[in-house]
């Protein structure tokens, strides 16, 4: 089975987060990029199917900042391929991104397409069922687990309070991953050198973009009500807890 | 285009999940906004319709395949629904299963999506305010006149606004052929396991902040000297470090205990969910800035480890 792992780069929300002078964009100067994390347990998960049914994985990615390193620890992971799609600039959320994407697909040969199942600063919706209608194959969000099959794929999809339903999903198809079989493999910075300096990146010229249909109004940090009160020490701290009777 | 608000009930297991009422409750306040009505789509379980009282009007697609939740077999159905309701905005839930309807109908409904919704609003064009970036940036966008669609956070209205004892008039649309790609197969209810975190007065919730297995120990001596329980965030249980039963959050459990004590979580939506019905809640967290100290009642941006270790010790002096 082969697998295309699409990899999008997401604000470090460890980092402040700051708003530039219009009010509707983030600071780019202040910004981190790093993988969205759940797109890394979707490729966790194409590197597993890999490992147990063999077939090939494609790390897709649109070019951007550092998006070469990040390319890189896919192969050195253990993708097979990584594939970087130039030229398209900036990508107006998440309709615009997936046309990107769905268009560079048609240059892929796969089976099933891996992505995580949600990104922080996804404002239009999600990327695996966005790609999937752009792409006319069938779609499943909130993956726990997949089991590959002969043309299908058996797959965990999580409700709340941790009921799953267990579906077939016919290929090909797209999977939204929230959790892999396993916590994301950890590729040694040595390793990384060494596959840059041997691997290539393949490169498409993007296409498809420009089609988001909505605008940003204003991007503000969330009100805070009354906010925490803060405490500056563990004495206020048991002063607290004795005031609500647990201690 | 109408001036119709349809709202996507969510049901499983015979019954329906707060957010339809939630979503029912804000999709009336919205309804009074265009001039509309407020419409439920009610997919599978149409036996469910005289639940939804509030409603201005009900439409059913029901028959085989439709008794659980498919994301293909439900999206037809409600892009049939959409069709012949032609609403201005559709609200579906920010949820696992309005996750898979949503954006394949903003697709193939050609419709502008606004997700992670925490309100929206309708002049002339339709407003959303999208709570993203784990809760540290709410995102306010345009959507143009409509038709629209948004995903709804869990908790961002009052359920008791979409209850109501009216009889609303119900009509039903045949369900559309699908191609069978996507096939439930069953559901499989989690393990009890051993504590029941909705029944504790304290919990001790501990995050990604931890950093490693061994030090949950940690966290573990503090709820000891408490009586408390230990709960988690997600990343917690996915890396295996605690059982699921220990998860908090949109696909854990909800929890109301007196005193909630998050040590190194950062406050991320889908976890909020879970824990903001606690009475009291205290956060510790070394970024000033993460959105838990947002719904916490105390904080103290510090160590957890440091706070930890000083709180344990001070407890066991008592
Ligand atoms: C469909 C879906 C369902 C989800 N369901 C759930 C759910 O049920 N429950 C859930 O929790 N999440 C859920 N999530 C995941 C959620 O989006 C977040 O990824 C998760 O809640 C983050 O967990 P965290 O706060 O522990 O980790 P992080 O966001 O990584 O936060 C770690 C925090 O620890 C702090 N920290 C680090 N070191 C220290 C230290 N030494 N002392 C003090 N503080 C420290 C950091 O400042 C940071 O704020 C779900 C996601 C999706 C997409
Ligand atoms: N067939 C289903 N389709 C969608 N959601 C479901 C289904 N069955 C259960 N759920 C959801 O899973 C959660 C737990 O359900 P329960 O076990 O009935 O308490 C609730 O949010 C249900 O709505």
């Amino acid at each position: 089975m082969n697998t295309v792992v699409l990899l999008k780069r997401v604000p470090d929300l460890v980092e402040d987060l700051e708003v530039d002078s219009s009010g509707t964009a983030l600071d780019s100067e202040h910004l981190k990029l790093t993988l969205n994390e759940f797109d890394d347990h979707a490729l966790e998960q194409a590197l597993l199917l890999k490992e147990g049914g063999g077939g090939e994985v494609t790390a897709v990615a649109l070019d951007s900042e550092d998006v070469d390193k990040m390319l890189f620890t896919a192969l050195a992971k253990g993708a097979d391929r990584a594939l970087k799609i130039t030229g398209t600039g900036a990508v107006n959320g998440t309709s615009e991104l997936a046309e990107v994407f769905a268009q560079a697909l048609g240059s892929v040969n796969y089976d099933l397409v891996l992505t995580g199942v949600q990104a922080s600063d996804d404002i239009d919706g999600q990327l695996a069922p966005t790609v999937a209608a752009k792409l006319s194959v069938p779609c499943i969000e909130v993956i726990t687990g997949v089991e590959a099959g002969d043309g299908s794929v058996t797959v965990h999809k999580e409700y709340a309070g941790g009921v799953l339903a267990e579906f077939e999903m016919t290929l090909p198809g797209v999977l939204g991953i929230q959790a892999a079989a396993q916590s994301p493999r950890y590729a040694p910075v040595s390793k990384v050198r060494q596959i840059q300096d041997s691997a290539t990146l393949d490169e498409v010229a993007g296409a498809g973009g420009d089609n988001g249909k909505f605008s940003i109004v204003v991007m503000t940090p969330p009100e805070t009500g009354e906010g925490a009160q803060m405490l500056e020490s563990v004495e206020e701290l048991i002063a607290v807890l004795d005031s609500k009777g647990v201690i | 285009m109408s001036q119709d608000v349809l709202v996507v009930a969510e049901h499983g297991q015979g019954k329906f999940d707060d957010i339809t009422f939630e979503m029912l409750g804000a999709g009336k306040a919205l309804a009074a906004q265009t001039g509309g009505a407020c419409v439920v789509a009610l997919i599978g379980g149409s036996d469910l319709a005289s639940q939804l009282g509030a409603a201005d009007k009900v439409v059913t697609v029901d028959g085989e395949g439709l008794e659980n939740f498919n994301p293909e077999s439900h999206s037809a159905a409600l892009a049939a629904i959409v069709e012949s309701t032609s609403p201005r905005v559709v609200m579906i839930g920010y949820t696992s299963m309005g996750m898979d309807l949503a954006s394949a109908l903003s697709v193939k409904a050609d419709m502008a999506l606004a997700a992670s919704c925490l309100e929206v609003q309708a002049g002339d064009t339709v407003t959303a305010v999208s709570q993203l970036y784990g809760g540290k940036l709410n995102v306010k966008t345009d959507l143009g006149a409509g038709p629209c669609v948004v995903s709804m956070l869990a908790g961002s209205s009052p359920a008791d606004a979409g209850k109501g004892d009216g009889a609303p008039a119900t009509e039903t649309v045949a369900a559309p052929a699908t191609d069978g790609k996507v096939r439930f197969v069953r559901l499989i209810e989690p393990e009890a396991g051993d504590v029941d975190i909705t029944a504790q007065d304290i919990l001790v919730a501990i995050g990604r902040g931890i950093g490693t297995k061994d030090d949950i120990e940690v966290a573990e001596e503090l709820a000891e000297e408490l009586d408390a329980a230990i709960a988690a965030s997600r990343p917690i249980v996915d890396s295996g470090w605690l059982p699921k039963n220990r998860q908090v959050g949109k696909s854990g459990v909800k929890v109301t205990p007196k005193v909630y004590i998050a040590l190194g979580i950062s406050g991320a939506p889908e976890h909020i969910e879970g824990m903001k019905g606690a009475a009291t809640i205290i956060a510790i967290n070394t970024d000033k800035n993460a959105p838990i100290f947002n719904v916490a009642h105390y904080g103290m941006v510090e160590d957890l480890f440091d706070v930890c270790e000083e709180l344990t010790e001070e407890l066991q002096d008592r």
